[in-house]
């Protein structure tokens, strides 16, 4: 206890999220051998473990750099069907399971990664709505080359197509993606404590980002785009590398996602992905790490809660997004919890900054050094 | 031969140089650490800027200054490559800056501070000098992901030299605070710390006394004469506070309506009649 509170501020709120993570992880995977968890939830295990990554990966661009993107769930698809298609490449040459879902999550990230390069680049040059706009079409445009791709695998190798699966010309083997009927006969790899693993890489990667010189650079390019180029920040390279950063880690999550399911269809990750994940986003908080974990979880697990009463579940789910909104973004109860947790924690360091030094009110002059 | 009788050609324009080249006598040997030569940025059809001439020496403090919508931030605009000269060239230390980006002339050398504070406001006072201090000391992506050993002699170095600078206003003891929340004054101090971070050769100041008390005016004249001692760098401010700019600056230049009306000492500029019908008798009046 005295070490976690010789620890910095950022230090300790990187601490909690870890040890979160691990607690819930370790609560879980005994409430499940003492058979205490429902089927359908234990079908949620991996999907929640991949909506975590997805929505942190997705904090990286939205609440850290700024910039709201539209698109996430294409590069979900992009690592889900690299990955499914290098798990079947390497069932042979790598017959342990758990190297193969690590390297298949691996090729899945790196696809990813190069998809949100080629996007990246053209979409850099944009700010604000355009920017969120053209992310959107970019994850159509993603999705409908997945629909229309065809990968084989024979004895000669891969083989691609973009027409259908007879122009494959393939002599035997296995068709891997079939255009819009997607991926079929998948290899069941992902297991939970492999998307334990994603989800503290995740966490590992983006917190340690943020608070590295790089991370730094992208949040002042987020603060302000003048000030951090005047002081001598190439702003295009570190919008980029935030997004290509976020980019593999959604295909890393991807990838662990197709794997836990024998079958998955383009069509899954579409626009209605995309704003689901951004729903986790905004509703734990911009920039909060943390807050991503606990709501992509709790949103996940909500609907399945709420199979009971399966008419009014997805009115039930909207009536609470509604008012966690209401309530999170209220200023009068934003002041009470900050109050309160100020009055719980006593008046612990922290300078006041005197009163008085405030008195000097900023004048308004002309805005024309934008 | 034929590139003689071109260089001849009678109809040749010719191009004077900066006659009025004004710099402290310390530093006529060096080469001028600014140097603008017919400067000029057209907005549509207004002549924001014209003909902007001006020579600022290596340890030089020089005032800008002019009545509201003369034309000197955008100057500064101009400098920091924000707006990319209609006309003119700017030689930085004697390197051509033209072409350049924003980031670019940063790291030729060039620092400043806004007219309407620009920090990184939801970070805190400390982060937002190691920002300043980013093309200082150096960490790549994968070892900042990774927190190998390089990391980890990076972050002690942007945390010595951030405070070191931080020192140089005594706001050490702010480190920690989100810069957003400082008060007024001390918002403009931090964005001089952090232009400072960059190892300038220059450093623009756009009215860094606005708004501040005549107290915090007093030791603001002090703390920028300390940073052209400490640092050995060239200082342009632009500022309306007259006592301020009499008092510490060297050169002045005067700007109405985009064009220099007068350059000098401040003794020269207090004297000079067109100065004083289109600046000081105005403001006096105001
Ligand atoms: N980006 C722009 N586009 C069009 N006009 C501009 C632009 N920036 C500045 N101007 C115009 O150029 C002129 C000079 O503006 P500038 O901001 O440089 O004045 P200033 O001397 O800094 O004034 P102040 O003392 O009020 O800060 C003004 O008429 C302004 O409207
Ligand atoms: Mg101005």
């Amino acid at each position: 206890m005295t070490m976690f509170k010789s620890m910095s501020k950022s230090a300790r709120s990187t601490f909690t999220t870890y040890a979160m993570v691990v607690v819930a992880y370790v609560i879980v995977q005994i409430l499940a051998n003492g058979g205490m968890i429902t089927n359908s939830l234990t079908g949620q295990l991996v999907p929640i473990c991949a909506y975590i990554c997805l929505a942190v990966s997705l904090n990286l661009v939205v609440g850290i750099s700024g910039e709201l993107s539209l698109g996430h769930a294409g590069f979900m698809s992009v690592g889900a069907f690299a990955g499914v298609v290098a798990a079947a490449c390497f069932s042979s040459s790598v017959p342990n399971d758990a190297l193969r879902l690590i390297l298949s999550i691996a090729v899945g990230g790196g696809c990813a990664a190069i998809a949100g390069f080629v996007v990246g680049i053209p979409v850099m040059r944009l700010h604000g709505d355009y920017l969120a706009i053209v992310t959107l079409a970019f994850g159509e445009i993603i999705k409908n080359i997945m629909n229309n791709l065809y990968v084989g695998l024979d004895s000669a190798g891969l083989h691609f197509s973009m027409t259908d699966a007879n122009s494959l010309g393939m002599s035997g083997g296995t068709i891997l993606i079939n255009g819009p009927q997607g991926a079929v006969g998948i290899e069941k790899l992902s297991t939970f404590f492999a998307g334990f693993i994603l989800v503290i890489f995740c966490l590992f990667v983006v917190l340690n980002l943020i608070h590295s010189r790089s991370g730094r650079a992208i949040m002042a390019v987020r603060d302000n785009r003048i000030a951090a180029e005047s002081v001598g920040i190439n702003v295009t390279k570190y919008r980029l590398m935030a997004f290509v950063i976020s980019a593999a880690l959604a295909g890393m999550a991807g990838a662990l996602y197709a794997m836990n399911y024998s079958s998955i269809v383009p069509k899954k990750f579409d626009f209605n992905t995309s704003i689901l994940i951004l729903v986790f986003v905004v509703l734990g908080g911009m920039g909060n790490i943390r807050g991503s974990v606990i709501s992509a979880t709790i949103l996940t697990i909500l609907p399945e809660m709420l199979r009971a009463i399966s008419d009014y579940r997805m009115l039930i789910y909207a009536i609470v997004l509604i008012l966690v909104m209401l309530v999170s973004n209220n200023p009068t109860l934003k002041g009470a919890w900050a109050n309160l947790r100020s009055r719980l924690r006593g008046r612990r360091g922290r300078p006041k900054v005197a009163a008085a030094e405030a008195a000097g009110d900023a004048p308004e002059g002309g805005d024309s050094d934008e | 031969m034929s590139r003689v009788s071109e260089a001849l050609k009678p109809n040749t324009k010719m191009v004077p140089l900066p006659s009025d080249y004004i710099v402290p006598e310390r530093d006529v040997n060096e080469i001028p650490v600014l140097e603008c030569r017919h400067l000029g940025i057209d907005f549509g059809g207004l002549h924001a800027v014209e003909d902007f001439n001006l020579t600022v020496g290596k340890t030089e403090i020089a005032g800008l200054i002019g009545p509201n919508g003369a034309g000197k931030t955008t100057v500064f605009n101009l400098l920091t490559k924000v707006y990319a000269p209609t006309r003119g060239t700017i030689m930085l230390d004697g390197q051509d800056t033209a072409g350049m980006s924003i980031s670019r002339a940063s790291q030729a050398g060039i620092a400043r501070t806004f007219q309407n504070i620009r920090l990184f406001s939801s970070l805190s006072v400390e982060d937002n000098v190691r920002i300043g201090l980013h093309n200082q000391v150096h960490c790549g992506m994968m070892p900042g992901i990774f927190r190998t050993p390089r990391y980890w002699k990076s972050e002690r170095e942007f945390h010595e030299k951030s405070l070191e600078l931080l020192d140089v206003f005594d706001m050490s003891s702010y480190a920690g605070i989100t810069a957003g929340s400082l008060p007024y004054g001390a918002q403009r101090r931090l964005e001089i710390v952090r232009a400072l971070a960059t190892n300038p050769k220059l450093l623009l100041l756009d009215e860094p006394a606005a708004g501040m008390n005549p107290s915090e005016t007093a030791d603001l004249m002090q703390n920028i004469l300390k940073i052209r001692d400490q640092f050995k760098i060239s200082v342009m401010l632009i500022e309306h506070d007259m006592d301020l700019v009499m008092g510490i600056c060297e050169g002045i230049a005067v700007l109405n309506y985009g064009k220099i009306i007068a350059k000098g000492t401040p003794e020269q500029i207090q004297e000079n009649p067109q100065v004083i019908e289109a600046y000081l008798g105005k403001s006096r009046e105001a």
